[in-house]
């Protein structure tokens, strides 16, 4: 079981490193990475045996980026291939796998080793449900999201630097504008603290209880899919066709709790639900639950929050 | 102008219970319908038809319930199907599969766009659009939320991360697009009629030039298992005799666990 890395998200690759350092450690192999972007060394330093650099590789653009990633599978020759599941990644990860005529399993959650084989989970059925898979190819590509890993306490290590040759091939989709999106959204799948919001509030301008009761926690907010697809209160949401968050606290307010929006936040640490439904989903997958009206909670836990937290 | 709309029938997700025993997922007999986001990748094929003109044709891998689940598509506005329907190929991975639908596309005939969507629910792969675009050697435009195509060019809004992304390509070209794209319509009783006078084609893996065992031969992923995992929560319920007690009693708890 031998890997190569790639994602252009440079903190994304160093958690895959991570991981795969630890598992080829496991077998006593190799860990080779692709670089995008500068400073390869510290690839190294992050777990690689060995670091592909390949000249001409800029703005991301599938085509040229998939032609690299192949020219280092055939380099570096590993069994595995990891892949960041960013958006990129995840077009990316299938684009290489034809081109190589290889199994590939997108967006994966975990990696083990079973019996020296790969066997990764992924979320199937629209959320609800794990498959664990494994493949049969030489190599095979896998992609994970963000923070599935934890990346490496930098240390020198000793590894080797490769400039890889590549005929870059010209992309034909040009990007004619970028629209940079508002900052509070990109933050959402990163934020510490997520107060959320769901059907069970009635207008746009109720949503300041729940801004409150943000405010004091430095929480950022969320919503349901409703609230933002349909009533487009909030510009995204929290769900499996949202964003899919990991917070350490999360409080679902007047959220139902659909199986979409809960493998959202299956991996929050602490799941608080609000809501004046006591037989809704929510309840059912959170830590504390509070049947009772949001209009007369969120004041009230605003309240409180001042008094003690 | 002349689109290949990729779709694929998957069970009910709303329909599908647990074994209470294993805790996998009891699809048997569960109603099929056109993955939601497929449908979208339909709606907006129709949409481009209804303003360029031409020919929007459905594809689909499938089996002998696929034709039935495809009528919707029909009665949507899709002109013609054309389903691989392949016993010995039940099942197979999204290597296999996307070799089977690049045969059926060449099969098709001329074509300017394919579209599909970002993923289906099912297995959410999220792999078949770029695949069939490297076989073809197409241009891919994948998370689309905003579509246009006119003189011999695609142009679309790509939803990222951090950015929307507005992006041009030569036609042909593989767009997949997101949920946000569109509303599908809800086809009336006219069109669900006359949807079953449409052409549905149905080939085997011979009828588009493949040996289904070398294809099958080219499925390498497996799928071990599939189980709903146990929510394994505190399920802590907070009560009190008033409101502002119950939200004091809460932040009590959540200072305890320190996450506030």
């Amino acid at each position: 079981v031998s890997f190569l890395v790639f994602s252009e998200d440079r903190e994304l690759a160093f958690q895959l490193l991570g991981k795969a350092r630890e598992l080829a450690d496991e077998t006593g192999s190799e860990v080779s990475a692709l670089v995008a972007g500068s400073e390869p060394q510290e690839y190294v330093r992050q777990g690689a045996d060995r670091v592909y650099t390949v000249d001409g590789l800029a703005g991301f653009s599938v085509e040229p980026y998939g032609a690299a990633v192949v020219e280092a599978v055939k380099a570096a020759n590993p069994s595995t291939v990891f892949i960041g599941a960013t958006k990129r990644g995840k077009e990316l990860a299938p684009r290489v796998a034809s081109a190589l005529g290889v199994g590939c399993m997108n967006e994966c959650s975990g990696v083990e080793l079973e019996d020296g084989a790969v066997v990764v989970e992924r979320l199937t059925y629209g959320g609800s449900t794990v498959a664990r898979e494994k493949s049969a190819s030489t190599p095979t590509v896998m992609s994970f999201p963000p923070r599935c890993f934890e990346k490496l306490e930098p240390t020198e290590r000793s590894g080797e630097v490769v400039e890889l040759k590549v005929d870059l091939p010209e992309p034909r989709v040009t990007v004619v504008e970028r629209r940079e999106k508002p900052k509070s959204t990109a933050d959402l799948e990163s934020a510490s603290i997520i107060v959320s919001a769901g059907r069970g509030f009635k207008a746009q301008e109720d949503l300041s209880l729940l801004e409150e009761v943000a405010e004091i926690l430095g929480a950022q907010m969320g919503c349901s899919r409703p609230i933002s697809a349909d009533l487009g209160w909030m510009d995204q949401w929290v769900g499996i066709s949202g964003k899919k968050v990991k917070p350490r606290l999360y409080v679902a307010c007047g959220v139902s709790g659909t199986i979409q929006h809960v493998a959202g936040i299956r991996d929050s640490q602490v799941i608080v639900s609000i809501n004046n439904d006591e037989g809704a989903g929510i309840h059912g997958i959170s830590d504390y639950s509070l049947v009772g009206d949001i209009y007369e909670v969120l004041p009230a836990l605003a309240k409180a929050l001042r008094e003690r937290a | 102008m002349r689109q290949i709309v990729l779709l694929k029938d998957i069970p009910d997700l709303t329909e599908i219970k647990l074994d209470s025993q294993t805790r996998a997922p009891m699809v048997e007999g569960v109603k099929r319908r056109i993955s939601e986001v497929d449908k979208r990748a339909l709606e907006a094929a129709i949409r481009l038809k209804e303003k360029a003109g031409g020919e929007v044709v459905a594809l689909s891998m499938g089996d002998d319930k696929t034709k039935t689940a495809l009528l919707e598509a029909l009665a949507m506005g899709a002109d013609a199907a054309y389903i691989v329907n392949e016993p010995e190929l039940r099942d197979v991975d999204t290597n296999a599969t996307s070799r089977v639908l690049e045969a059926a596309v060449r099969h098709v005939g001329e074509y300017d766009l394919i579209i599909a969507g970002e993923m289906t629910l099912d297995s959410l792969s999220s792999q078949i659009g770029p695949r069939l675009a490297q076989l073809l050697d197409l241009p891919q435009i994948t998370y689309v939320k905003e579509l246009d195509a006119a003189d011999g060019k695609v142009r679309a809004v790509r939803d990222l991360e951090d950015v929307d992304e507005v992006v041009e390509a030569p036609l042909p070209a593989v767009v997949c697009v997101v949920r946000e794209i569109n509303e599908p319509r809800i086809p009336n009783l006219m069109s669900i009629m006359r949807a079953k006078k449409k052409p549905q084609t149905v080939w085997a893996a011979g009828d588009i030039g493949l040996d289904a065992s070398e294809v099958r031969s080219l499925s390498y992923v497996q799928v071990t298992s599939v189980t709903a995992p146990k929510v394994e929560r505190k399920q802590v319920r907070i009560e009190a005799d008033t409101v502002e007690a119950a939200a004091a009693k809460l932040v009590e708890a959540l200072l305890q666990e320190g996450v506030i």
